[in-house]
């Protein structure tokens, strides 16, 4: 039988808001263990939560972003269950009023545009961070818990797509792509590393051509692109390992171990129910009117996926056009400058991507530090396109410029690269090098065109390379009519 | 109308150990209670205030502005086992 797998994926955002969700305590990571603590993120009795509006312009931010429609009203719910992170023993969260409902996000795969559709995105706060001591840090081995309750309380928002996804590669791009979307809009810091941004995959497998659901399963604990797609791959293969040799997949939260690259049970998953849902008593409900809606979408930035589609219209060829859109915002800038003062779209794009990130990386210099305007890139590209430079001589150009020598003219000029392209002074050079090499002319004359190379060589040592190749070969052959 | 309530499963999720008599006896208040919500769900008509938001106030937020936070030695003073600064729990996970 074929099986075909049916992956949602829930994600998890921590907003980079100064202070937390319902309290003002403020939001820092890596901080002391239990220093950014007060009574209401740490559950204590009579504390009152007051949400925090800044959060709630990021979420409708986002949920903008991902073509959601923003409902006009909204409510808190209470989320009830007993873990020793959750100090209140229940999580505000919401249930059946969303702030953002119903949108989608475009990814591309394999060279193809795959619509994931998003359910919800919703408002919520974090829990604290509980770190397992024992043996070897595993959690199925620990013998106590300890709590650092800083993370307790900060803003949330969980986006949770539809069950589109059909594949760990889409499952990777979906995620790829909507931390691209976060990481944008500056809502949050968007690192897997550090779980500010947490992706969780619910999958389940059933037979080609059914419509109806299998048994789903929630695998948590991947922190980085590739362990997401790892553990999609393998919890699939595993599910239909288990139903093809006579078992049952049971509805359970299974734990990604990166190092055995397997995934293990964790708890048997509560169904909603369980959670006993209810409105929050403590706060009054929402209204996202149409004006603040409206003002939230004004400060939309342009998203990845447009900004792609703007980079292939400009002539940009795919590869190059991804390549740019992912680049740091300071070069996307750079380039976009140097095209505005003129330069060829291509060029710009090759330049900023290849030479002025090599450069970067080679002297350990943030990209938002280079001492490179637009225009400066438009006229190192200029002075190639005229001839004044070669293209290596380019690189030098370059390396002046960003050491703070001045313009590309004045660093060609001080570096001593300008290209010899005036006729006189290179037929000067040629007549002395063919007066010097008589057999080797003699060897051009009789058609031995190998020698060519090295009469060039020649007249480029002699110019220490600034003379145009093209020119010189033209020259010779014309001296010695071997043409 | 009596409701059926599987108690054992709630006493579960409240992750509270009880006796068979406990249970008996939880069953039967807990039912007490549904039997009148479940009465008071029987009345036609959708109800005249918002129930569970009746102060009519919406969108009451603060801004985004961080604040003091509290002294950790006072704080970890109140639990019974801490370590580095930290609060210490059992295992999270149950057996």
């Amino acid at each position: 039988m074929t099986w075909e797998a049916v992956i949602g994926i829930e994600v998890h955002v921590e907003l980079s808001t100064e202070s937390k969700m319902f309290c003002s305590c403020e939001v820092s990571f890596g901080a002391e263990p239990n220093t950014k603590v007060c009574p209401t993120c740490l559950g204590l009795p009579g504390a009152l939560p007051v949400p925090n509006e800044k959060a709630l312009d990021s979420i409708m931010a986002i949920g903008l972003a991902l073509n959601c429609k923003v409902a006009p009203n909204s409510v808190f719910h209470r989320k009830n269950y007993f873990y020793a992170d959750l100090p209140k023993n229940y999580q505000i969260s919401q249930f059946d009023v969303p702030v953002c409902l119903d949108g989608y996000l475009d990814t591309t795969v394999d060279g193809e545009t795959h619509r994931v559709g998003i359910e919800r995105a919703h408002m919520e706060e974090d829990t604290g961070k509980s770190t397992h001591v024992g043996e070897g840090g595993r959690i199925h081995a620990a013998s106590s818990t300890l709590l650092d309750f800083n993370r307790s309380g900060v803003p949330l928002v969980e986006i949770v797509s539809r069950p589109d996804i059909h594949s760990a590669a889409q499952a990777r791009s979906y995620a790829q792509a909507l931390r691209g979307v976060v990481a944008e809009l500056g809502v949050s810091d968007a690192r897997l590393e550090e779980g500010s941004i947490r992706f969780d995959a619910n999958i389940s497998i059933r037979p080609e051509g059914d419509d109806e659901l299998g048994t789903k399963v929630e695998v948590k604990n991947m922190n980085s692109f590739r362990s997401l797609e790892q553990a999609v791959d393998y919890e699939i293969k595993r599910q239909i390992d288990l139903v093809e040799s006579g078992g049952t997949v049971i509805q359970e939260t299974r734990h990604w171990d990166e190092e055995a690259g397997v995934t293990h049970s964790m708890r048997t998953k509560e169904g909603s129910s369980d959670y006993r849902y209810f409105a929050e008593p403590d706060l009054v409900p929402m209204e996202m009117g149409r004006e603040w809606v409206d003002r939230i979408a004004a400060t939309l930035p342009e998203l990845p996926e447009q900004r792609l589609e703007r980079y292939r219209s400009a002539g940009l060829e795919d590869t190059l056009a991804a390549v740019l859109s992912g680049a740091d915002s300071p070069l996307r800038g750079l380039y976009e400058d140097a095209v505005e003062s003129g330069a060829d779209a291509r060029a710009a794009a090759n330049w900023v991507t290849g030479e002025v990130t090599a450069w970067a990386r080679r002297n350990e210099t943030e990209t938002q530090d280079l001492a490179i305007s637009g225009s400066q890139l438009a006229g190192l590209l200029a002075l190639i396109d005229d001839g004044k430079v070669s293209a290596s001589a380019a690189k030098d150009v370059l390396d002046g410029v960003l050491l703070g020598e001045g313009d590309p003219a004045e660093v060609a000029e001080s570096r001593d690269l300008i290209q010899i392209s005036d006729s006189a002074a290179i037929d000067a050079v040629v007549d002395e090098v063919l007066q010097t090499n008589p057999d080797a002319v003699e060897s051009l004359r009789n058609g031995e065109d190998k020698v060519l190379g090295f009469l060039v060589g020649q007249v480029m040592r002699a110019t220490r390379g600034k003379a145009d190749p093209q020119l010189v070969n033209a020259t010779i052959r014309e001296r010695v009519g071997s043409g | 109308m009596p409701v059926e309530i599987d108690i054992a499963h709630v006493a579960r999720l409240a992750r509270l150990g009880l006796s068979e008599q406990e249970l008996d006896h939880y069953r039967r208040q807990l039912g007490v209670i549904l039997e009148h919500a479940a009465r008071v769900q029987e009345l036609e008509g959708e109800p005249s205030v918002d129930v569970t938001h009746p102060l009519g106030m919406v969108n009451a937020f603060r801004e985004d502005l961080p604040g003091d936070s509290l002294d950790r030695d006072e704080l970890l003073a109140q639990a019974p086992e801490t370590r580095d600064g930290y609060f210490v729990a059992p295992p999270a996970l149950e057996g």
